[in-house]
């Protein structure tokens, strides 16, 4: 049986949860592929806690919040395979079928086929050739996502002399993780003036263990033939460029980087959807499904998020409304309006929404191009403004989820603009 | 005498200054923007707590990830980490299974977070 009504690619937190949504909105005939050998995806790996407080109402670890969805999937019978990689997507011509390649020790090479596809693969981390250090290629060199998977599944030991490039949460948890398996963590340095991660995890990462962070200082150069041996930073100025005679030599066995993450989009890509440039994810409208119908994108495949908690949410809506679109069809009879990031707001999630397809609630996710404090939020759309919040700060390593009742798009006939405003002193 | 800190309840991260007697009692703060960041001043500057996560190992190779079940004080969070890196945990193990009781005579358990076989 090689036919589905819906096949969900990605076994993580997304994945998990768009299958339970679309199972209790009545697909019985579902699959998720998951190419990891353990439903749960990053979250096996992120053994911290800090997970579930709105999901859950408790504080949970990684490997906690995976085992709960993982145990609602059971408990729901949802068919899962693991070990499986899918090598391509694509929307059959002629049809709404869409055919999904798989590749498994179990079923081989096969081409399995469904109404709707949930888009849910997750993100990367933006390796070393990325970034564009120079120096030399020694071993020690680990983005910190790796670093995590070593020592936390693998329960390998990394380095004793330990140096993190970018502040991302993911380095600051790594920083207090190698601290404890008995490193020393002698700096985070981190290119931008502010951090890219919590501020709860600079204190409770860095703080409790005087672990110094940098701001405004880069890696210039790596040292070390075949064993790494210790990294230069420099300071850099406002335009991010190294300032001559700053540079301070680090001796270290270990260089961690976490220097933002990518979402995963080979497959969204080779099935033709459109691609927005500023989250690498795929351009989706309200009901969270791309340019080709009946393919729904969520989680950090779509946009990185910063709390599993929304992750699990976004995801949960994609799924009910690709049960909707498995049960009903699509309705394409309403007026679509484009939703635009303007001043401070770099990106929304969705871009675009048919006010026929709207929901009692729909959120609009951005993130903020800088740090700004005591601003307003405002969403509008021509005359009409959907909606005005105050805000003490908005930075950008924090996602900002707007919920809009549907009455308030009742009549709009002009595109919906997001933005920040300076509040009059 | 002023100790200073920067408030982790919202992600102003307010820089917090707090007068403290002779005793560590938090007489006054200030620099808070709200009354959370008097509250996290108080408890953090009296009696900073966390929740520790480590990984114990297993007969199978793979380490077990776990957990304090509650926070602990700040200051005794390399005793625990220790004392679990001393224990082997037996397979299976199900997530919740105290790995180690009363940790570093904090009172507080230490259980599985995952459950592995």
């Amino acid at each position: 049986m090689n036919e589905f009504d819906l096949i969900i690619i990605g076994g993580g937190p997304a994945g998990m949860a768009a299958a339970v949504s679309a199972k209790k909105a009545g697909i019985d005939d579902l699959l998720i592929l998951e190419r990891d050998s353990v439903l749960g995806g990053i979250l096996n790996q992120c053994i911290h806690n800090g997970f579930g407080l709105h999901t859950f109402k408790e504080e949970l670890t990684g490997p906690e919040y995976a085992e709960k969805y993982a145990d609602m999937v059971r408990e729901q019978q949802i068919p899962f395979e693991l070990e499986t990689m899918v090598l391509a997507v694509e929307k059959l011509a002629g049809s709404n079928k869409k055919a999904v390649t798989v590749i498994s020790s179990m079923r081989g090479v096969q081409t399995l086929y469904a109404k709707a596809v949930i888009l849910a693969m997750g993100c990367r981390e933006r390796p070393r050739g990325a970034l564009n250090i120079p120096g030399s290629r020694p071993q020690g060199v680990y983005t910190a996502g790796t670093a995590q998977k070593l020592v936390n599944i693998e329960g390998a030991k990394l380095g004793r002399e330990v140096v993190i490039l970018g502040s991302g949460d993911i380095g600051l948890i790594m920083a207090r993780r190698m601290t404890l398996e008995g490193a020393h963590v002698a700096a985070v340095a981190e290119l931008m003036p502010y951090s890219s991660g919590l501020k709860r995890n600079i204190v409770q990462c860095l703080d409790d263990y005087g672990i110094p962070l940098l701001l405004s200082h880069t890696v210039v150069d790596i040292k070390g033939k075949d064993k790494l041996e210790g990294v230069y930073i420099a300071k850099v100025d406002e335009k991010n460029q190294p300032i001559k005679g700053t540079e301070e030599y680090y001796p270290c066995d270990t260089l961690l980087l976490s220097c933002g993450l990518i979402p995963e989009n080979e497959l969204t890509v080779g099935a033709g959807v459109e691609i927005d440039p500023r989250t690498n994810g795929a351009i989706v409208n309200e009901s969270l499904e791309t340019n080709i119908e009946g393919v729904f994108s969520c989680g950090n495949v779509l946009h990185v998020h910063d709390l599993v908690d929304f992750v699990s949410e976004e995801s949960a809506r994609a799924g009910e409304n690709a049960a909707k679109y498995i049960l009903k069809g699509s309705d394409h009879s309403g007026k679509v309006l484009a939703v635009k990031a303007e001043n401070g707001v770099r990106y929304t999630v969705p871009s675009k929404i048919n006010t026929v397809n709207l929901s009692e609630l729909n959120h609009i996710r951005f993130r903020v191009t800088g740090v700004y404090k005591n601003v307003s939020i405002v969403v509008r759309s021509g005359e009409t403004e959907l909606l005005r919040k105050r805000s003490q700060i908005l930075v950008p390593s924090e996602m900002v989820d707007l919920i809009l009742k549907k009455d308030k798009f009742d009549g709009l006939n002009d595109d919906i603009s997001v933005f920040i405003e300076e509040v009059g002193q | 005498m002023t100790k200073e800190l920067t408030c982790i309840c919202c992600p102003m991260g307010c820089p917090l200054k707090a007068e403290v007697d002779e005793k560590g009692n938090v007489l006054s703060v200030t620099g808070n923007t709200c009354i959370r960041g008097e509250n996290y001043a108080k408890t953090e500057l009296v009696a900073p707590v966390r929740i520790v996560t480590t990984t114990a190992k297993t007969k199978s190779g793979k380490p077990v990830p776990v957990k304090t079940k509650e926070a602990v004080p700040k200051s005794k969070i390399f005793d625990v980490v220790k004392e679990i890196k001393e224990t082997s945990v037996d397979l299976p193990v199900k997530m919740g299974d105290v790995i180690v009781r009363n940790t570093a005579d904090t009172g507080v358990d230490v259980v599985a977070t995952r459950s592995a076989e």
